[in-house]
């Protein structure tokens, strides 16, 4: 508060004669509107202290009818700072970080006043807060970490939906990397700093940020926002079965569930990774640099045999499944009618996708029961391929064959039309 | 056998009476007779699409749940399906196209010339409902492209004032393009247009046979001024043995587009589906709808489109009218009539070929 009234006269005294004459002239262009001193002056001062009335009403507060003074206090009708910023008014000045977070849950936690604005929005924001990683370190005097506007910016505040807010879904993981990628800002903490640029060539990254899918999961998907904190070695599969719902059933069903529990072992994380998961192929069954089996497994053992019996099955179906693709897609650029096996390819390819979910029983016997149902489509659909290319020169041999009958009917029709006017 | 079969109905229905005239007449020869022979092609090709219509028939169903699957059977399962069908819409197209030389050729030949009016306004009217037909069939299959085609299509008819609401309304069955508009073009298609096309057909035959072949001004003139010049074959069998001939490569050229080319079935529409990108008529439609989107949406105060389809409607109606236009002086209608018929030709070549490059 002192350092704030100390820069207001620093400012004073040199310029005031410059800023009385831009507050007059802001007054009088504001004549009718309602009169907000805090802004005509702060409007014309430079970063940290500038807030462009520009700025402020493209925050949510404003459009609701909040003012400066709602969080700040003070006196926003007087132009004299020393009544407009004066102790009777109120007047809180800038808010202490460690205040912020009960600041806004001043507001934000209360049902009854919220309602009035959202009724569906949540209020237990701040009760969150106090049990995640941030809000514990904050209460034990860590002021470095993230409180509301670190995250949610200031002064221009924007819903979530909005895409340019700093917590829209596509920009959170960016919001979050602006501390948690910074080395030396998160040097005293002892954690890595490279989950964005992990995140960033990340299959969820790649649904979210390039497909536009904004159910894709983003840092508070699976660490939660106000509530932030590590899911725990033990709890990851819970967090990605929110999504991966049959991988989970089956992953939880497994006996890999169980020995990765008693190992301490992070269930998904350890053949997924965390914050880089790329698209899962069948080349992680193989024991090749992307195998992930045999990181555990010993060859030619139980489960080796069983994991090169599935990868088998499942390069079968893939590679049955292209080829049925390429026989039809021939077939159809000759002209030929199959777009009821085309339709049929992906029933095909649904049973691949289901063989690859049933990978997370580890039983090869249910992974081939999948199998078996797409190599009976994509082997019907591949015959259907061969067999309308097949009629395709059924069809050019006999359509030669009418010509040449036709040919000699127009000849003998010629001969005869020359007998007849000889 | 056939000679005992003939006389024993000769004997009961006097065949010798009717045949007679088809003895005696006669087809003029000169280094144009060519042309004569497209509006035989054009008829083998409407019997082609009545036998291989009727075919289809025994398939296909009218409905909007129906349609795409029933015409898919036929192309993947119905023996010879694939070719029936192919050769319907092939032979379809073709007709179109030999109607349309047909028409340019009587129109540069001069054929319409008195007394020759009605034949040329039959005809005309024959090549409106066989476009017709081209319309009313193309939407059957159901397909994707056919269904916003007809929607465009349909809309263009509503611009016409006062009329073109309800008449879109009555096309449509309603005020959207559904299941009851596939129902209506199948109604128009296989009984409407078919019934009005075989009386048209016969009138415009009985005029081709009662006044005979029309020779072209000048050689008619060079024949005039030296009668030896003059050549006549024998309709009977002479010109219908060469007909025949042509038929005969209509048949080929069916069969070798429906081998090689087999017509597209394309995906089932779906009515709340997006329209696709560029979506454009078929070929024989494609100039009058490029020079609709020439025009811009406002001239002066008048709807741009409604000025279209107004303008495009006196062209046709002028275009049917056109013999009655021959003056006393027959040299200076002609050259102007010449005119205008090699302008329409290349007008309709330019626009068809600008529709099917443009986005």
């Amino acid at each position: 508060m002192v350092m704030l009234r100390n820069k207001v006269r620093g400012f004073a005294a040199p310029r005031s004669a410059v800023l009385a004459g831009l507050v007059a002239l802001a007054a009088c262009l504001g004549y009718g509107q309602a009169v907000n001193s805090c802004v005509d002056c702060h409007s014309t001062m430079p970063d940290p202290l500038g807030v462009s009335s520009d700025k402020f009403s493209q925050d949510i507060h404003a459009q609701k009818g909040l003012t400066c003074t709602s969080c700040h206090g003070g006196d926003a009708s007087s132009y004299d700072p020393t009544v407009a910023m004066g102790s009777k008014a109120g007047f809180k000045g800038k808010i202490d970080r460690r205040k912020i977070p009960d600041l806004c849950g001043s507001c934000h936690s209360n049902p009854n006043l919220m309602r009035q604005y959202d009724p569906s929005l949540r209020t237990d924001q701040l009760a969150e807060y106090h049990t995640s990683v941030h809000g514990k370190r904050l209460v034990a005097g860590d002021a470095k970490v993230a409180v509301c506007i670190d995250c949610h910016s200031v002064h221009d505040i924007r819903p979530p939906s909005d895409p340019r807010s700093t917590v829209n879904p596509v920009n959170v993981a960016t919001t979050c990397s602006r501390c948690h990628a910074d080395a030396n800002y998160m040097k005293q903490y002892g954690i890595p700093t490279d989950q964005f640029a992990k995140y960033n060539t990340s299959v969820h990254h790649d649904a979210l940020a390039v497909r536009g899918d904004l159910s894709a999961p983003t840092c508070t998907t699976c660490h939660g926002n106000h509530g932030a904190v590590p899911p725990g070695v033990d709890k990851v599969q819970n967090v990605c079965a929110n999504c991966h719902v049959f991988q989970a059933q089956m992953y939880a069903k497994s006996t890999h569930s169980k020995v990765f529990q008693d190992k301490g072992l992070p269930g998904c994380v350890v053949c997924h990774t965390n914050h880089g998961i790329h698209m899962p192929s069948d080349a992680m069954l193989s024991t090749g640099p992307s195998g992930v089996c045999m990181r555990c497994h010993a060859p030619g053992d139980h489960c080796d045999r069983a994991r090169a019996s599935i990868l088998a099955n499942l390069t079968q179906l893939d590679s049955t499944i292209k080829q049925a693709d390429d026989a039809l897609r021939l077939a159809e650029s000759s002209g030929m009618e199959v777009s009821e096996a085309r339709l049929s390819q992906d029933q095909a390819r649904d049973a691949l996708t289901k063989a690859r979910v049933t990978i997370h029983s580890f039983q090869a016997a249910l992974v081939d029961q999948d199998i078996q149902v797409g190599m009976k489509i994509a082997a019907a659909n591949l015959k259907a391929g061969k067999d309308a290319m097949v009629e395709r020169n059924h069809r050019r041999i006999g359509l030669g064959l009418c010509f040449v009958a036709i040919a000699f009917m127009l000849a003998g029709l010629w001969l005869y039309i020359k007998k007849l006017e000889s | 056998m056939f000679a005992a079969l003939y006389r024993w109905l000769d004997d009961r229905l006097h065949l010798d009476g009717l045949i007679e005239p088809f003895r005696h007449k006669t087809v003029p020869t000169h280094r144009l007779s060519y042309w004569y022979f497209f509006g035989g092609i054009t008829l083998f090709l409407f019997m082609v699409q009545v036998f291989t219509g009727i075919l289809l028939l025994l398939y296909y169903r009218p409905s909007a749940n129906e349609a795409f699957e029933s015409v898919q059977y036929i192309m993947t399962r119905v023996q010879f399906g694939w070719l029936i069908r192919s050769i319907h819409s092939w032979s379809a197209n073709l007709m179109i196209f030999t109607a349309f030389v047909h028409m340019f050729s009587v129109l540069f030949l001069k054929a319409y010339r008195k007394p020759r009016e009605m034949t040329w306004v039959s005809g005309m009217l024959l090549l409106f409902l066989v476009m017709g037909f081209g319309f009313s069939g193309y939407l059957l299959p159901w397909n994707k492209l056919a269904f916003f085609a007809t929607t465009v299509g349909t809309q263009m008819a509503g611009q016409v004032p006062i009329i073109g609401q309800p008449m879109m309304v009555f096309l449509r069955g309603g005020p959207q393009v559904t299941g009851a508009t596939l129902t209506r073009f199948y109604g128009f298609h296989v009984a409407v247009l078919p019934m009005l096309v075989t009386v048209l057909i016969a009138i415009h035959l009985f005029l081709v046979q009662r006044q005979g072949m029309s020779v072209p001004p000048k050689v008619e003139k060079a024949w005039a001024a030296n009668p030896s010049l003059r050549r006549e074959m024998k309709f009977f069998p002479n010109f219908l043995l060469r007909e025949l001939m042509a038929w005969y490569v209509a048949i080929a050229t069916l069969g070798a587009l429906a081998a090689l080319f087999p017509w597209n079935l394309g995906v089932k529409a779906e009515p709340f589906a997006s329209a696709p990108a560029g979506i454009k008529p078929e070929w024989y439609f494609l100039f009058m709808y490029q020079t609709l989107k020439l025009i811009p949406s406002k001239v002066w105060i008048v709807d741009g489109e409604v000025l279209g389809i107004l303008g495009c409607s006196l062209a046709g109606l002028f275009w049917v009218l056109l013999p009655f236009f021959e003056s006393d002086k027959p040299a200076r209608t002609r050259t102007w009539i010449t005119g205008l018929g090699i302008f329409a030709l290349v007008f309709m070549i330019v626009m068809s070929v600008y529709g099917y490059v443009a986005q």
